[in-house]
């Protein structure tokens, strides 16, 4: 099975890194929710944080944050260090939006980016047309109490944009969105990206981003299993693939002698089918071996195996 | 330290009790409270009708010094623990504020509200029955709204401090409760207790500062009078040596109960 990537040492991205974590662990008793983090985000990337619920990627982002003290290492943001008395004016250049975002139900929400606005020292005219970029002009006057889980997190999102942020991290930013939503989000990411703003998101659903960021880590139990381009983690990975040969019981020996000069990894058979493992590079020969077999195999079904299912499934 | 950081929670947290109508209800309360005791005050004794100001305040003070505290408890205990148990407390720690400058900002909006409803409260009493005060008394009557205010200021001061130690609202409130019965019904008790079984031999002289322990002692204290026949309405504070019963160094021991539990939170808030 696939073996854990070290994290390569970019020199390029380490230059001009924004988010800088080294060895990075947060242990609370025995648990290790962060077990040694190295991690460099470039200014202007987009960055995904994958991993199930209980990877440590919230643990993480509340460390980058200067949230939650570090049990060891070293984070540094903007070259500011998350615990060091100079992070105040590094916050200024951040924006934030917490998973399962909580906002004040007896404030507007106009009077909530007010609030916000004039904590980051802000300009309290942005905030109008903040909430009109996340579609909220309309309840700009009702009270969040009245807000649907979607509209909330639309208007935690408009809190984060407050002040021109140059760092935004976004934990889940999607969740509680209708697809329109979540695209209008991304399209809003886009922008802000083609301004420079470095942005780090989480998300347990790999599919959802893994089109859309410059470049992902993928964590399970507080560590980062592999870190790149989704198109280099697809070719470090090798991942193997499955044929699923359905054909007759008493073809099957048929299938074991065509396929028996290539290199396969597995052959099983079941009811009804016989299952093909082979790697990538070998598929295009299985595929003419079994058009050997031409009226005997009834149908014939390729299974891709996603990079989910290989990070996710030995991380359980 | 940045003043407008602190300004803007203390601006919300006022503007949250006045929207909520809280200020409104505590000082309604204070006012009916208020005027009853001056108006009926004495219908034990068989007379109805505003007597003097002495047995007016010392009446108040009786009322005042089982309600204020508890009114400040009940404001300031979840002022941490509640937006930690919420969820919405990582936000406010990722603007770019201190969590002094927050538990600040919460501690003077609540204070600020508390100080409004207590003023605005017995205020209009004050006005009510200013034809029947002269200029002394009215003194009188403003030294113990502010010595209201400062109790309430003591008492709220706990109370951060515990939304600060508290693991969740509940046991806060707890807490909280705690506190109250602890400095409004046991304190004095104890330590008349304890005088008697030492028949005052032991340490007898020191009982007197022991009332400075306790800001709800120091509030009597601050509001007693010369007059005999109502020094009786006071309890024990009436032990104290009246040396020391200097308003200005009264009041000094009650900032000292306002900055010391504000002190002890925030030095707990940054662990």
């Amino acid at each position: 099975m696939a073996s854990i990537i070290p994290a390569p040492a970019d020199p390029r991205i380490a230059a001009e890194a924004v988010v800088s974590a080294r060895a990075v662990t947060k242990h609370y008793g025995a648990v290790h929710a962060v077990d040694g983090i190295d991690l460099d985000i470039a200014r202007g990337e987009l960055f995904g944080l994958i991993g199930h619920n209980g990877a440590g990627k919230s643990t993480l982002f509340k460390m980058m944050l200067g949230l939650t003290p570090l049990t060891s290492g070293a984070i540094l943001i903007d070259h500011a260090s998350v615990s060091g008395s100079g992070f105040r004016a590094v916050r200024r250049k951040i924006g934030y939006l917490p998973e399962n975002i909580v906002l004040y139900d007896n404030l507007t929400g106009l009077e909530t980016l007010q609030f916000f606005s004039r904590l980051k020292g802000a300009p309290l005219q942005d905030c109008a047309p903040a909430l009109d970029r996340v579609g909220l002009t309309h309840a700009a006057k009702r009270r969040v109490r009245e807000y649907s889980k979607g509209m909330r997190q639309r208007l935690g999102f408009a809190q984060a944009l407050l002040g021109r942020p140059q760092i935004l991290f976004l934990d889940e930013p999607t969740t509680g969105l209708d697809p329109e939503a979540i695209r209008d989000f991304y399209a809003i990411l886009r922008g802000l990206r083609t301004e420079g703003v470095t942005m780090v998101l989480t998300s347990h659903i790999l599919a959802e981003i893994q089109e859309r960021v410059d470049r992902l880590a993928i964590m399970a139990e507080g560590r980062i299993r592999a870190i790149g381009t989704v198109q280099a983690l697809r070719e470090q990975m090798d991942l193997p693939l499955w044929f699923d040969v359905r054909i007759a019981p008493e073809h099957f020996d048929a299938v074991r002698t065509a396929l028996g000069h290539l290199p396969i990894s597995a052959i099983e058979a079941h009811d009804g089918h016989v299952s093909v493992q082979c790697r990538r590079e070998t598929k295009m020969a299985v595929l003419e071996a079994l058009a050997t077999l031409d009226g005997r195999v009834l149908d014939l079904h390729v299974r891709e195996p996603s990079l989910e299912d290989v990070f996710f499934g030995f991380s359980d | 330290m940045e003043f407008a950081q602190i300004g803007t929670i203390a601006g919300k947290e006022f503007w949250d009790r006045i929207r909520n109508r809280w200020v409104l209800a505590v000082a309604l309360v204070f006012t009916v409270f208020a005027l009853a005791i001056a108006y009926f005050g004495g219908a034990q004794q068989g007379t109805v009708g505003f007597r003097s100001i002495e047995f007016t305040i010392a009446s108040l003070v009786s009322l005042v010094i089982y309600l204020i505290p508890l009114i400040a408890l009940i404001l300031g205990f979840d002022a941490i623990v509640g937006e930690r148990e919420r969820g919405s407390l990582d936000l406010l720690l990722s603007m770019p504020i201190t969590r002094f400058e927050l538990l600040l900002g919460k501690y003077l909006g609540l204070a600020a509200a508390l100080a409004f409803s207590t003023v605005a409260g017995f205020g209009l009493v004050a006005v009510v029955l200013s034809t029947k005060l002269g200029l002394a008394e009215l003194l009188h009557y403003f030294g113990f709204m502010i010595s209201s205010v400062l109790l309430g200021m003591a008492f709220l001061s706990l109370a951060v401090m515990v939304s600060v130690f508290a693991a969740d609202r509940t046991r806060a409130s707890g807490m909280a409760i705690a506190l109250w019965f602890f400095f409004v019904l046991v304190f004095d008790l104890l330590l008349l207790g304890a005088l008697v079984v030492t028949g005052g031999s032991y340490g007898g002289e020191i009982f007197p500062y022991l009332l400075l322990a306790n800001p709800a002692d120091v509030f009597r204290i601050l509001n007693i009078f010369a007059l005999d026949d109502v020094r009786t309405l006071y309890g024990l504070s009436t032990v104290f040596p009246r040396a020391l019963a200097e308003p200005w160094l009264l009041s000094l021991v009650m900032l000292a109960w306002i900055a010391a539990p504000l002190g002890i939170a925030t030095w707990r808030f940054r662990q």
